[in-house]
């Protein structure tokens, strides 16, 4: 057993870490960039990367120079709470950006609290900022929120009686409970409820039972990945005629490639990103939206992704607050964050106070109809 | 794996094992003691060397590795069972850390159910499932594992779902407070990890010393000739099994503790697969063995941060080159080489 215990002993020793070199401001980051939440994480660490080396070629905050540090935690909420301790202690930064999952997200969470470190999520789900934590911000806008602006431009064609076909994946889950939980208070009846589970490849049993519901008026498909592209070119197979309705997780170029010219006619909340060019003169993010598509092209030759403007907006949120707080302050950089107002990022345009740590509120979603396979922006 | 390991791996919790006992009674302590002793002067070790909370909060995540690893190392080495469904034991002592105290049942409590509730099911599952040998077996704790996986991830009211759910309650720092010590609580969490890896390397090699761990020992050799010295060896399989499956509760029970937050990814398959990996890298015949597995496929991915890019490589060509190089793990063939330089 000595021999063991000295071999143990041995590999013990050959670990130990080092300690990374300082600089001005240091801000940090966890992100999903590999594993199964990598088209998540991987755009996020792209715009970061770009906008801190934007940042520092313009003379940086306050001419000061900014550090990006970035860990890739796969969407692992154990390594993430690891990171983001590292973060703190080891490379001391004055924030933290991050989160690319729920999971990740709530297991750091705690620790920003103790520490005293302002941190900007860029996950979607409502208990990241309900009940609002003092040292938790975040960028995206939430589930929820992607219901009630379905349900009012629902109910702003006069239509009440709504069927829903969702995924049974964490998105399509949460999203369903949401909606189910929001329905009442926007005026619309939920006659219809069916599921489809992530790798089913046929909907049209589900889709003719909502169809056959009487008095439907229209369905909504919350879900994520291949299952709404699915769905879609079932709904045009079967010739139903209903408004149909995807939610903000396909809001992507992807999708209309997958679903073809059965996509056309849906309708869907989605962020400015997608219709750079549509956008008023005078619309407050037309040039956030535009100069991001414009940097993020040049920089990487593809187009960006919703999640990428999560990221893009976090970064300018915290510039912003350094800058408005005149110093590197942890505590101070958050009284900042809080006192945010009328930022416009590439999502929406954010607001923050004591009670509202993500800062956005309808008006951040537009609802988009696709036509001939491309997005057409829908008077409201 | 499994066919392989009881053909070709010799086995070393054997040897070392059975020839430990006489020489540590010479000295007058059992080799429980001795490996408590060791485990304590490494955790100790640790906490003289550690900067920072980052280090602790690291050295948190191998003890607590660690213990887990040494159930399959009383599986996998000692008997010869593979199985790539703990970590749904590690997830229900988690989860159930996480869920009964908010049905007002205190964290102590929570954890003591659900490592009971993981060894039931051991022992319930463990009978018909453990008939199997080899591939057939792994595939079926595999099923295990993927539907306590599916369970966690589908059950929203009750696990918060695929997002996870927060753990309220107990934190370590306050059971230090007790005795007047003042810890920040990634310190107290390493101790009480530590502890508890100690204490389960002591039993596990205690085990491998007794009677019931003799006839472990023959199983893993053979089947047959095992039950012809008269061991039953459906219940020695079953007996192996449960205390592995009570060990990943424990660990599971504390890194729900430690973290304040578990998602079902505790129970994933991947999840299975590092433990199994961290037992065979370090060598899965020896509590040392999961240690240095734990250590290094904990630790290393921290070091590795700076090349991020070649992390995976890096990682992968170590374990490549362990299994062409060194088959039956890092502490064996550090330890044969050891033995050779002597004599």
């Amino acid at each position: 057993m000595t021999r063991q215990a000295v071999a143990a002993g041995v590999s013990a020793l050959a670990l130990l870490a080092g300690t990374p070199a300082l600089a001005e401001i240091r801000i940090g980051a966890s992100l999903a960039i590999t594993g199964p939440a990598a088209f998540l994480g991987d755009p996020e660490a792209k715009t970061l990367e770009m906008l801190a080396e934007e940042l520092n070629a313009n003379g940086g905050i306050n001419g000061e120079e900014v550090e990006l540090i970035v860990y890739d935690d796969g969407a692992d909420p154990n390594k993430a709470r690891t990171f983001a301790t590292r973060l703190i202690e080891e490379d001391e930064v004055v924030a933290v950006i991050g989160g690319s999952s729920t999971g990740a997200t709530m297991a750091m969470a705690p620790l920003f609290a103790d520490y005293e470190i302002p941190f900007i999520s860029l996950a979607g789900a409502v208990v990241i900022i309900d009940p609002v934590q003092e040292f938790v911000f975040k960028t995206p806008h939430t589930d929820r929120m992607a219901c009630e602006k379905i349900f009012a431009d629902i109910t702003s064609r006069g239509m009440s009686k709504v069927g829903l076909i969702s995924g049974t994946g964490g998105f399509g889950a949460s999203m369903r409970e949401q909606c189910l939980d929001v329905a009442e208070a926007s005026g619309v009846e939920i006659v219809a409820d069916e599921s489809y589970g992530g790798s089913d490849s046929d909907m049209t049993p589900q889709l003719t039972n909502i169809a056959s519901t009487e008095g439907i008026e229209a369905i909504v498909n919350p879900g994520f990945g291949q299952g709404p592209a699915v769905v879609t070119r079932n709904y045009a197979q079967l010739g139903i005629e209903l408004p149909f309705y995807q939610s903000h997780g396909v809001a992507s170029d992807e999708f209309i490639k997958l679903a073809g010219d059965a996509a056309n006619g849906l309708r869907l909340p989605a962020t400015p990103l997608l219709i750079p060019d549509q956008l008023a003169e005078d619309d407050p993010q037309r040039q956030p939206v535009q100069d991001y598509i414009a940097a993020y092209e040049e920089a990487y030759g593809e187009k960006p992704s919703t999640f990428g403007g999560y990221a893009y907006d976090a970064f300018h949120l915290l510039v912003d607050a350094i800058e408005r707080a005149g110093s590197t302050d942890p505590v101070e950089i958050r009284d900042a964050l809080e006192a945010t107002e009328g930022l416009a990022g590439v999502t929406g345009v954010y607001s923050f106070s004591p009670e509202d740590h993500m800062g956005l509120d309808l008006s951040a979603f537009r609802i988009l109809e696709i036509e001939d396979g491309g997005w057409k922006p829908v008077e409201e | 794996m499994a066919g392989q390991g009881t053909t070709t791996v010799p086995n070393g919790a054997g040897q070392t094992a059975a020839a430990k006992p006489r020489r540590a009674a010479r000295r007058g302590i059992g080799p429980g003691l001795r490996t408590f002793l060791i485990f304590a002067v490494l955790v100790g070790l640790g906490a003289l060397i550690f900067p920072s909370s980052y280090f602790y909060r690291v050295g948190t995540l191998v003890w607590i590795n660690t213990l887990a690893v040494t159930g399959i190392v009383v599986l996998l080495g000692y008997v010869g069972l593979v199985s790539l469904g703990h970590a749904g034991f590690f997830a229900i002592g988690a989860y159930a850390t996480a869920i009964l105290p908010n049905y007002g049942i205190p964290s102590p409590l929570a954890m003591l159910a659900g490592v009971a509730l993981a060894g039931g099911l051991a022992l319930v599952v463990g009978r018909p499932i453990l008939k199997l040998s080899g591939y057939y077996l792994a595939i079926a704790t595999l099923g295990l594992g993927m539907l306590i996986w599916m369970v966690l991830s589908k059950e929203a009211w009750l696990t918060g779902g695929p997002d996870g759910m927060v753990v309220s309650g107990m934190n370590a720092r306050n059971l230090f407070k007790l005795v007047g010590l003042k810890l920040k609580s990634a310190e107290a969490w390493y101790w009480v990890a530590g502890f508890a890896a100690a204490i389960g390397a002591a039993i596990a090699v205690n085990l491998a010393g007794s009677p019931t761990g003799r006839a472990l020992r023959a199983i893993h050799d053979s089947d047959v000739a095992a039950r012809s010295l008269g061991i039953d060896v459906a219940r020695a399989k079953s007996l192996a099994f449960v205390i592995s499956a009570l060990y990943a509760a424990v660990a599971g029970a504390l890194l729900a503790l430690a973290n304040g937050y578990i998602t079902p990814e505790t129970g994933g398959f991947m999840h299975s697969v590092e433990m199994v990996t961290m037992a065979v890298l370090g060598g899965a015949s020896s509590v040392f063995g999961a240690l240095v597995g734990a250590l290094i496929l904990t630790a290393l991915p921290q070091l590795l941060t700076v090349f991020a890019d070649y992390e995976h490589m890096v990682l992968g060509g170590i374990m490549v080159l362990t299994m062409t190089l060194m088959r039956r793990g890092l502490v064996p063939f550090i330890a044969d080489l050891w033995t050779r330089r002597k004599s």
